[in-house]
């Protein structure tokens, strides 16, 4: 064992780099033993007490740097001095990034003035407080988290009135504000119309077609799904109303929800009535009469909101495509299915998507079952079963339960369609595909394989197997609309135009001797 | 106009909490966001949670933030002056011959550890009570001797912070709010009594600063009736890239520079002087006592605010973390486990040889210098992660933690930057961020001493009892 010390005098270096280099020097290969320090009167005294003094460390200055080695031998002393010098020139480069971090809603907010909306999606659990938090700091509010209670919301929702912001959720996923994507939302043009919604799939549909009619949108608001229940009592909708009748830019307003409580309905009846703006209304299975005697505009399907809301705003009807439906294209598949194939299977992974697609289903059939119908009677016993009609809503919490939405991980729905594929009572099975900002990047690439697997088997045994897609999205989107589309058609999948069209001809499809 | 409606007229700005990948979408947009660098508040637990949603009625709300503003203002407008050294004895509150003071939170002898055991035995023998070690052990767990922490005696200890009755201490009078606050001198070098080292080296060294040292020391402030402005010295210091805990190059510079004149004009020796000046010289330590009493002074003037939630001190015995809030008036300690320290060690060390973090230094990260002012100190930023972003980083972090700035100690670097100022125990518990402290590690076993330096935080317990402590004394 050899020690051997090279003293630099006056070369100076802060002692807490030389220890941090003293540590490197400690793991090159073959040293027992490194020190490297400026030669203070402490240093030298922990190297005498480690057995590392030589002469030449005795006499040195607390102005000289001082690198003592203990080794094997002569030579693996010297290669360590050599990396030790190669420790001393190699410089850190990594470029960290010295942005201000916050860790709070109050500290941005206090930070960055001009910041004016909070998008909170964390646990339920913690979410009610993170959203007062913002509300108190003056920002508007998305709030994506589900699993908060309806005492929060209502606590939420009349902070956020008294202070005029909005509170758009909880289980708020799609918004646009001044053109911006919130969460689960599509890219469309900028227009003239405004849009109040408590189903997030429901308003990107109808935005989309809106897109598609040549027309845009103002501002898109969600209020979240229980908003017009009767605890809450509407208060986003209402103010969401109030808020596009002022605005300038929105010449049009739509609605948007599950049929509201009745002394909700009332309530925002009476808003209708007041609004000096045209006001469609899309309740999905809702009373047209009372929309109508309140001076709305009532719309059954989706389709049929966005077009009303554009001829309102000043769309020539003439010049739009309506894009009917395929009457020849009924008559053609129904020729192709059996008498036993009669169910129509729809896997939707957005909620009001497959609500408007099974209840036009439940206009011809009385025995189209759900996860998500209202009527408990036909309300699926086992949501991993099918009876007769079923229309599946695999973002529905039963499905979510400690799983991603399935519009990001879609491989819930794939193993039930392929599931349904092999039941010879199934004539159709109906499939939504939601492109746009925090949707699947390629949502028909995914069920590519399944469709093709599923297609192979049905060709096998002798039957044919309609499969209807819908992509909803712009050409706008992240997403490629159109690669999308042309995936589908190449694995010999019908294309839907529109939901509202989806839903119309899955209905045809299996409807028998008409 | 409705705020809704002047929103559909600005430019989108989101803070965006939780999923990251709606920041990148909204990134795609071209609009403005931030992500919080969130956790669940309190860890998540619902007690904690419960406890934070009590603090933040309004009306609780608002008797915290005026009971804080008065703690904030008292600590920002104190005024620290060194006025004099004298033997702990003659100045120290409530010492007596057989008192031992200790860092950190209380602590019985049975539960100290090595570092600690080795600085308690060996000031018995200094003081004369033994004649050597094992005797000391002997007494020390015969009951006989006094041990109570530093900080209910206005003293902070540096390390171990052992000090008994002949040990000189500085005297740092608060000239805003007159209170006093003390602390012993620095041995310098590494095998030192406050380290755990305990041989007649570190005791002849003890007896040489007491009988020399001290008394020259004593005598050039007696002939300085001003005193030294602690506080101005220590915004140079900061200017001079000392964060004032680890690094202490500047500071002691300028503070022998202060002490030379009045040394130089005392009556001892001329071999005496220069005795003393080598000393001073033999490490850049000298001043970081000095820092510890200053910030000591300035938070004992902010303790005892009834409604605050300001942290006055954080100080660990070698076996418990232990917090002090203004809060809660007197000696309520909240404690935890003493952490690891994570640095960088003296040659031959390995982590596993060191002793649990220890001391009262973190005093002067409570007061906003140590780690909370690392972007200030670039030389030493090897300690926390070796890049100079990091080092900002950590400084700029423990604003989310704290209530203020203070604008008498700054920061260059960070455009002037007031020290992050006033720990709020709600901050604290709501982000899951724990203070950063900067401090030294002394080996586990007794009669060794120090061997590296580096990083580490309180335990969050400490600060979770605190919390709970405070919603149920907060009405």
């Amino acid at each position: 064992m050899t020690v051997q010390a090279i003293v630099k005098p006056n070369t100076y270096f802060d002692s807490v780099s030389l220890m941090s280099l003293s540590t490197k020097a400690n793991q090159i290969d073959g040293v027992e033993q490194a020190i490297i320090a400026m030669g203070t009167e402490m240093n030298k005294e922990v190297m005498k007490n480690v057995g590392l003094m030589t002469p030449e460390v005795e006499v040195a200055k607390s102005s000289d740097l001082i690198i003592v080695v203990k080794a094997e031998t002569d030579d693996l002393c010297e290669s360590a001095f050599m990396s030790i010098d190669e420790l001393f020139t190699k410089k850190d480069t990594s470029k960290g990034k010295s942005e201000i971090k916050y860790s709070t809603i109050a500290s941005a907010a206090q930070g960055i003035p001009e910041a004016n909306l909070a998008v909170i999606a964390v646990n339920g659990a913690y979410a009610p407080r993170e959203a007062r938090k913002a509300l108190e700091n003056n920002l508007h509010v998305m709030l994506f988290s589900d699993n908060v209670s309806i005492e929060d919301e209502i606590e939420l929702k009349k902070l956020a009135h008294e202070k005029g912001l909005l509170m758009m959720g909880p289980d708020c996923g799609t918004a646009i504000i001044g053109n911006v994507a919130l969460c689960f939302a599509n890219a469309v043009r900028k227009g003239s119309i405004g849009i109040v919604g408590a189903s997030g799939t429901g308003s990107q549909e109808v935005s989309v077609r809106i897109h598609e009619f040549g027309c845009g949108i103002t501002q898109m608001i969600g209020t979240g799904g229980r908003d017009l229940r009767e605890e809450i009592g509407g208060i986003m909708m209402l103010d969401g109303i109030k808020a596009l009748e002022e605005d300038e830019a929105t010449k049009v307003i739509v609605l948007i929800s599950k049929p509201p409580a009745p002394s909700v309905e009332e309530k925002v009846l009476a808003q209708i009535k007041q609004c000096k703006k045209p006001v469609v209304v899309w309740f999905v299975g809702g009373n047209e009469e009372k929309v109508k005697q309140a001076g709305g505009h009532f719309a059954k399907m989706s389709k049929e909101a966005a077009l009303k809301a554009v001829l309102l705003a000043g769309a020539e009807e003439n010049k739009l495509n309506k894009r009917a439906l395929n009457i020849p294209l009924i008559e053609e598949v129904r020729a192709k299915l059996t008498p036993e194939q009669k169910y129509i299977r729809g896997l939707f992974s957005g909620g009001t998507l497959c609500d408007e697609a099974m209840h036009t289903a439940m206009e011809k059939f009385d025995n189209v079952y759900s996860n998500i119908q209202r009527d408990p009677n036909y309300r699926l016993k086992d949501k991993n079963i099918s009876q007769d009609h079923t229309f599946i809503d695999f973002g529905d919490d039963e499905f979510t339960q400690g799983k991603p939405h399935p519009m990001i991980d879609p491989s819930t729905r794939i193993s039930r369609f392929i599931q349904e594929a092999k039941d010879p009572s199934v004539g159709v099975i109906v499939m939504d595909f939601v492109l746009g900002y925090g949707a699947h990047e390629d949502p028909v690439g995914a069920m590519l394989p399944a469709i093709m697997e599923v297609k192979q088997l049905a060709e096998q045994e002798g039957r044919h197997l309609e499969i209807i897609g819908y992509v909803l999205g712009t050409e706008l989107d992240p997403q490629n609309l159109e690669e999308q589309v042309e995936k589908l058609l190449a694995a010999g999948v019908t294309r839907a135009s529109s939901n509202q069209n989806a839903g119309l001809l899955a209905r045809e499809f299996v409807v028998k001797g008409e | 106009m409705s705020k809704i409606n002047e929103l559909f007229n600005q430019k989108l700005n989101v803070i965006n909490v939780g999923i990251e990948s709606f920041k990148d979408d909204l990134l795609m947009q071209n609009t403005e966001v931030t992500h919080l660098e969130w956790t669940p508040p309190g860890r998540g637990n619902p007690d904690l949670i419960a406890a934070l949603d009590l603090l933040d009625d309004p009306a609780i709300i608002e008797k915290i933030e005026a009971a804080n503003k008065l703690a904030v203002e008292r600590i920002i407008n104190s005024q620290p002056v060194l006025i004099g050294f004298e033997k702990a004895i003659d100045c120290v509150p409530g010492m007596t011959k057989t008192t031992i003071l200790h860092a950190g939170p209380p602590i019985t002898w049975d539960k100290m550890n090595g570092p600690m055991r080795g600085a308690v035995t060996g000031a018995i023998v200094f003081e004369g009570l033994a004649k050597d070690l094992e005797e000391a052990a002997h007494l020390a767990a015969s009951g006989e001797i006094t041990f109570s922490p530093c900080h209910e005696h206005n003293c902070v200890g540096s390390m171990a912070g052992v000090t008994s009755a002949s040990m000189y201490m500085h005297i740092v009078e608060n000239k805003t709010y007159g209170n006093l606050a003390y602390t012993n001198l620095s041995e310098q070098l590494s095998k030192i009594l406050r380290m755990g080292a305990n041989d007649q080296s570190v005791i002849d060294r003890l007896i040489w600063m007491r009988d020399v040292f001290g008394p020259i020391l004593s005598e050039a402030m007696k002939l300085n009736p001003d005193g030294i402005d602690l506080r101005l010295m220590l915004a140079q210091a900061l200017h001079m890239g000392d964060e004032c805990h680890n690094r202490n190059v500047a500071g002691t510079t300028l503070l022998i520079q202060a002490l030379t004149p009045n040394i130089l004009k005392t009556d001892f020796s001329m071999d005496q002087k220069i005795d003393v000046f080598e000393f001073v010289a033999s490490s850049d330590y000298f001043s970081g006592p000095t820092w510890m009493a200053l910030a000591k002074c300035a938070l004992d003037a902010a303790h005892g605010i009834e409604n605050s939630t300001i942290v006055t001190t954080m100080a660990r015995n070698g076996t418990e973390f232990g917090i002090r809030v203004s809060g809660m008036a007197g000696n309520t300690w909240f404690t935890g486990p003493a952490q690891k320290v994570i640095g960088p060690m003296f040659a031959g060390y390995k982590p596993e040889d060191s002793g649990l973090d220890i001391g009262d230094s973190a005093i002067t990260e409570t007061y906003g210098i140590g780690g909370f002012a690392m972007a200030t100190a670039p030389a030493i930023v090897a300690l926390v992660g070796g890049t100079i972003e990091d080092a900002i980083g950590y400084s700029t972090n423990m604003k989310e933690i704290t209530t203020s700035e203070n604008p008498n100690v700054t920061i260059p670097l960070l455009n002037f930057m007031g020290i992050p100022t006033g720990i709020d125990v709600r901050k604290v518990v709501q982000t899951g961020i724990l203070p950063i402290i900067n401090t030294a590690i002394a080996h586990k076993e007794a009669g060794i001493g120090m061997i590296g330096a580096g990083i580490t935080h309180p335990p969050v317990e400490a600060y979770e009892k605190a919390l709970l402590a405070l919603s149920e004394n907060i009405k």
